[in-house]
């Protein structure tokens, strides 16, 4: 699957080079809306274009997203999964209770994280130890709140709560919690060894 | 005339406020209330932002959270309903040519608007307060976190601000359908048809056009208004739960907050919330900039019977958007997020680009035209929403909301810079086009300043949303803290930003102050001397 970080930077460009796009075109608008010797009427015919432009991108950009990131359609159809490894997390009094010190996840697994709150409306994200965002969900009581993730690169990630809860859970914060494991094909790291 | 004399009396002394009728007063009086609750807003904005970059030991963490809840809702109740409600309880009869319905129900309009959010803002100020806006269930009836008195306080003072924008609702309807005194009787129920929007999608369809009898400005308002009348019922019930939970707590009773379905809790108050930000604000928006078009280039409208299509297209649109909000609630039935979260709010790419669009088109079939203060702020309104709109578009996406739900990118580039640039831009451009006609012609005291004022405030809006972005995109989320300098970078590029659109509030302020002078500030808040109905003085 590919890595969120990723779709992050392809975000961030298509965004950056729209905005700037944006600018140029108001930019040169404004200088030439004041000048210019008569004036002359839009037509029609670019209006329309123009509105079948944004209908075809408003709704094109939602089945690209379907199609390209690999979540949205493991996320919307969890239900006909069958994960590789199930943690059932509860959180009460801003603090998170897990099913052991630190989920172990192997490389390629599916894991379900399922959360429960038994108090208030809190979030459940994982981050990078560059702070950068993995996934997040709402954790609301008296619902259950399930996410679906396949791994597919090794690392180390924290646990912190993305929904505020109060000046209390602010520091909802379990560092380390998760550990995938190594993605090098296990015969070869053997090989290494033995050799 | 000195600098003393020019603060006490305004520019070349022409503002006279014994001149003003009791409508202009009003007006102003509104104007003054928004003015000052934005300072307040900028303020407390510019704290948060130092917060962000290094923790201020006069700042208590209870203290941040209680700002961070009432900066956008005196930013929204305190600042823009009051400059709305305003300029809106002028327009009206001006478009429509007839006096106000009730001008004391206008005068209690700002005063509730005023008086319950001073009354919030004190409760949260004191007793540290801070559920959020968003009010998330339970955590507004969270007494081991908050106090019960400060929150009884806190949820009255919302409960008189929606009590004021009722009044505005009512005034509104009642002024475009009632038949004044001596006049030959109005046709109400055309009048609120054509209002609506419902004359105008019919004549999409004839060859031969009806008649509107609602001026298109006017339109806008009506159907801004219908948004306001619902999000005010949702949120005054949501306010009345709460109280029923804080009344119980005061009296020694702890009701179970289990009686409460978080997730339906969620689902009505989000329907009710984005009623403000996903309607009536792009409705309102949408009537301005077409006002502002024809009133700056003396021209009609481009293609006004799409735009008026187009404005009840996103009043549906507006009661179906709200699951956009939860988009991460996994609970949520994903039908709800596919048709509501996403599709029906990529709509909106397309009634705020028409409304875009046939702003941009009218202004360009008058060209040449002079680059006034009222002409700049209205282009810097447009690229405010052009950059916002879009980025809302992009987190309401089942796959790209993951990673991008409660971060700093929601509240920087869509958030942000769809207020501070888009609407609040809009709104100065108004406010620099009514001057004249509300003073009666007073002089502004300094182009310079005023020239100032716009590019502070685009620059610094349009930056504070972009490293608040960039920050956000790299991680950071929006409702907490980061004591550790992990974003330092761009929280000190945010709150550069952030110092220049206090420069700017700061350099109009003054500008208005000094063409109107201090006393007649004072003057516009004394009873009225002219006793007429009439909006402008007799010629």
């Amino acid at each position: 699957m590919v890595d969120s970080s990723v779709v992050l930077w392809g975000q961030t460009l298509a965004y950056t080079l729209y905005c700037l796009a944006m600018i140029l075109l108001m930019a040169w608008f404004s200088y030439r809306v004041t000048r210019g010797d008569q004036a002359t009427p839009v037509k029609p015919a670019v209006f329309y274009s123009f509105v079948g432009f944004l209908a075809v991108l408003g709704v094109s950009l939602h089945i690209v997203t379907y199609n390209t990131i690999p979540w949205s359609e493991m996320d919307l159809n969890r239900g006909d999964y069958t994960p590789d490894r199930t943690f059932s997390i509860t959180v009460a009094d801003h603090e998170f209770h897990l099913p052991s010190d630190r989920l172990l996840i192997e490389c390629g697994e599916t894991v379900l994280f399922d959360v429960t709150s038994s108090d208030l409306t809190y979030g459940f994200g994982l981050f990078r130890s560059d702070h950068s965002m993995v996934f997040q969900m709402q954790v609301v009581p008296g619902h259950r709140n399930d996410i679906l993730w396949k791994f597919e690169r090794e690392g180390t990630y924290s646990i912190r709560s993305t929904e505020y809860s109060g000046p209390r859970g602010v520091r909802m914060i379990v560092e380390n919690a998760v550990e995938v494991g190594s993605c090098e094909p296990r015969t070869a790291s053997l090989s290494v060894q033995t050799g | 005339m000195s600098f003393t004399e020019t603060l006490l009396r305004g520019e070349q002394g022409l503002f006279k406020s014994e001149s003003l009728t009791p409508m202009q007063k009003i007006t102003l009086r509104f104007v003054v209330v928004g003015l000052v609750f934005y300072g307040f807003a900028v303020i407390e904005g510019m704290l948060m932002r130092l917060y962000e970059v290094r923790p201020l030991p006069v700042v208590s963490e209870e203290q941040f959270f209680a700002i961070l809840t009432a900066h956008p809702l005196v930013g929204i109740f305190g600042s823009t309903y009051s400059l709305v409600c305003g300029a809106f309880l002028f327009l009206v009869p001006f478009l429509m040519k007839k006096p106000l319905w009730s001008i004391r129900l206008a005068n209690l309009t700002w005063i509730f608007i005023a008086g319950g959010t001073l009354l919030f803002w004190g409760a949260g100020f004191v007793s540290h307060y801070a559920p959020l806006y968003t009010l998330y269930w339970p955590l507004p009836a969270d007494f081991t976190q908050f106090s019960v008195l400060g929150g009884t306080a806190f949820i009255l003072g919302i409960a008189v601000v929606m009590l004021g924008s009722a009044f505005f609702v009512i005034n509104v309807f009642k002024t475009i359908t009632y038949t004044p005194e001596g006049w030959s009787k109005q046709p109400a129920g055309r009048l609120l048809a054509s209002a609506l929007g419902w004359s105008g999608f019919r004549n999409l369809f004839r060859r031969k056009k009806g008649e509107h009898l609602v001026p298109l400005p006017v339109a806008a308002i009506a159907r801004g208004s219908v948004d306001m009348a619902l999000n005010t019922t949702v949120i005054l019930f949501t306010g009345i739960l709460i109280l029923v939970y804080m009344v119980a707590a005061l009296g020694g009773v702890s009701l179970a907050r289990t009686a409460v379905d978080a997730l339906l809790y969620k689902n009505w108050f989000w329907w009710g919330l984005d009623l403000i930000a996903d309607g009536l604000v792009l409705i309102f928006v949408a009537g301005t900039w077409y006002l502002l078009a024809t009133l700056i280039t003396g021209k009609n409208l481009f293609f006004q019977n799409i735009a008026r299509a187009a404005l009840l297209l996103e009043l549906i649109v507006s009661w179906t958007v709200w699951s956009h909000h939860l988009l991460s609630d996994q609970a949520q039935p994903a039908v709800l997020k596919v048709v509501s979260g996403e599709m029906v709010t990529a709509f909106e790419l397309i009634t705020q680009g028409l409304a875009f669009f046939i702003t941009l088109a009218t202004l360009w079939s008058a060209r040449p035209l002079k680059m006034t203060n009222e002409l700049k702020f209205l282009l810097g309104g447009l690229l405010g929403f052009a950059l916002a709109v879009p980025a809302g578009i992009m987190q309401a996406d089942v796959g790209l909301n993951r990673i991008l739900h409660n971060t700093q990118w929601i509240v920087g580039p869509h958030v942000h810079v769809a207020i501070l640039v888009g609407l609040t831009m809009t709104l100065y451009s108004a406010v620099y086009l009514l001057l004249p006609i509300l003073t009666n012609g007073a002089k502004l005291y300094s182009q310079k300043l005023a020239d100032f004022h716009f590019w502070a405030h685009l620059v610094g809006g349009i930056g504070m949303g972009a490293f608040m972005g960039m920050a956000g995109l790299q991680g950071m989320l929006r409702r907490s803290l980061y004591i550790e300098g992990e974003f330092g970078v761009y929280m000190i590029l945010a709150a550069l930003s952030g110092s220049l659109l206090l420069l700017a509030f700061l350099a109009f302020f003054a500008n208005i102050v000094m063409t109107v002078g201090l006393k007649g500030v004072l003057g516009i808040f004394a009873r009225p001397k002219v006793d007429t109905a009439d909006l402008v003085p007799a010629a």
